[in-house]
């Protein structure tokens, strides 16, 4: 297992430049979450010439419908989902500064291609673990789309958020190099 | 004739619901312990460690494993000497779902229409499958599935002439290419024969058999552990990081066919395939 890499947001084109596939992260700070639906939204936002609800340059956004709080919780399971629903908007959000995206699952090439050209990281948090990962989220709070109830888009703070980076910002992809390690034809 | 109270079937299904969520198999946990004895890459290891840790503060603190609390797949088996008072069973059972993902703190993933896609607040309909045998029991089972790993299913209507190999490889080909989208380590739900839409139901039944458990017929047992040492070099690994714990198992399940087709249906549960089940006896009339 190699080390620990400590990061804080905003994430940076400084800070993202060291991380390559394969790094174990820990990030600490504001990130946003964003699923299918505030994604749609988000993008015909900007196709009208919108603000977006929040300022997307050097921002993270984790892919992320959680349940419902129960009471005493910051917030309930939060574990990532698929990325690839995610792959028709991602594109545009990284044009527009967006640095770093966490979810699970495969990215279609055009938002690698998007990731190489801007300079932005594909991390992985571990599907299915949402107990574990809510733990280390300390605050969150409903910043737009409330009509879209665990799909509304939320600021969180969190505390050595556990990722791994999947796809750097040269391309290099932790989906191929390890399948590939591992693979017996 | 027995007779059973709609009140006592909907406060079961709302438990079930709960306990589906929140506390994982022994079956599974069983699975990823033996998966952290043959696990060769580190990363895989350290996702499993994860998963069971994952699994361990859901139980503890009655909190959901995963944030995809799924649609609420059931399977009723309903004694035909068995008579439902005070209500429709179907009806029952959904204002069971309703109830158990309200107390529970679990996600409504279900939107009303697949086009105009407005959540219905509930997590209601859920998907039934009623099965009429003998006797005076209601027999449940609750299998939330999160659409992560069952978006990954595929069907093929094979030809007969593609033969055992042909279905294998196609079971092979579609995890392949899933990779890590269903949270591997997955269990793979196989069914072949009767018809399409049998076929796709007798994979998500096979979701149903604990981890560990083989098919009792020997030749299909034997399909099963060929198909899950395939997959297992496929090297995806857990989280599709890299490694060879791909799958925990295989289940297969078979039934009789068309004299011209082999349909071949393949359903991916990922490592939280959660299923709860009660057996509730009716009372004397």
């Amino acid at each position: 297992m190699a080390d620990v890499i400590r990061i804080e947001t905003p994430l940076t084109q400084e800070k993202l430049a060291q991380l390559k596939a394969g790094d174990n992260v820990l990030i600490s700070g504001v990130i946003y979450t964003g699923r299918d639906a505030a994604h749609k939204k988000m993008v015909e936002a900007l196709a009208r010439r919108e603000v977006l609800p929040f300022d997307v340059k050097d921002q993270i956004i984790y892919f992320v419908g959680p349940t419902p709080a129960k009471p005493g919780q910051v917030i309930g399971s939060a574990g990532p989902t698929t990325s690839g629903r995610m792959d028709a908007y991602s594109p545009i959000l990284i044009a527009k500064g967006l640095t770093g995206m966490i979810g699970k699952g495969l990215r279609l090439p055009e938002v690698i291609k998007a990731m190489k050209a801007h300079g932005a990281i594909y991390f992985g948090a571990i599907g299915g673990a949402g107990a574990l990962i809510a733990k280390r989220i300390l605050e969150a709070e409903v910043i737009a789309y409330p009509e879209l109830g665990p799909e509304a888009i939320r600021r969180l703070v969190v505390k050595d958020f556990p990722v791994m980076v999947i796809i750097d910002s040269q391309g290099n992809n932790l989906y191929e190099t390890g399948k590939a390690q591992y693979r017996r034809a | 004739m027995k007779q059973i109270l709609v009140e006592e079937i909907i406060t079961a299904v709302e438990k079930l619901c709960i306990e589906a969520n929140y506390d994982l198999g022994d079956d599974i946990m069983a699975g990823f312990r033996q998966a952290l004895e043959t696990e060769e890459s580190p990363l895989g290891r350290e996702v499993i460690d994860r998963l069971m840790e994952n699994a361990k503060i859901a139980h503890n603190e009655r909190v959901p494993m995963c944030q995809d609390t799924g649609m609420a797949v059931l399977f009723v088996e309903i004694g035909q000497d068995l008579h439902v008072v005070g209500g429709g069973l179907t009806d029952a059972l959904n204002e069971g779902v309703r109830r158990g993902y309200d107390q529970g703190y679990l996600r409504k993933s279900v939107v009303k229409d697949p086009f105009e896609r407005v959540n219905t607040g509930d997590n209601t309909p859920a998907v039934i499958h009623y099965n009429i045998v003998p006797g005076n029991k209601l027999h449940l089972v609750i299998a939330p599935k999160g659409f992560g790993s069952e978006n990954m299913g595929a069907l093929k209507m094979c030809k007969p002439s593609e033969g055992l190999e042909g279905a294998m490889q196609f079971v092979v080909d579609t995890v392949d290419k899933a990779g890590g989208n269903p949270c591997p380590p997955i269990i793979v739900g196989v069914g072949v024969g009767g018809t399409m839409e049998k076929a796709t139901f007798l994979a998500k039944e096979a979701l149903l058999r604990p981890v560990g458990e083989h098919s009792p017929e020997e030749r299909l047992a034997k399909v099963e552990t060929e198909l899950l040492e395939r997959i297992n070099k496929l090297g995806i690994g857990p989280q599709g990081f890299g490694g060879r714990t791909t799958a925990l198992a295989v289940n297969l399940e078979v039934y009789p066919t068309h004299i011209a087709g082999m349909p071949v249906a393949v359903n991916i549960g990922c490592h939280a395939t959660r299923h709860k089940e009660i057996t509730l006896e009716g009372r004397d009339a």
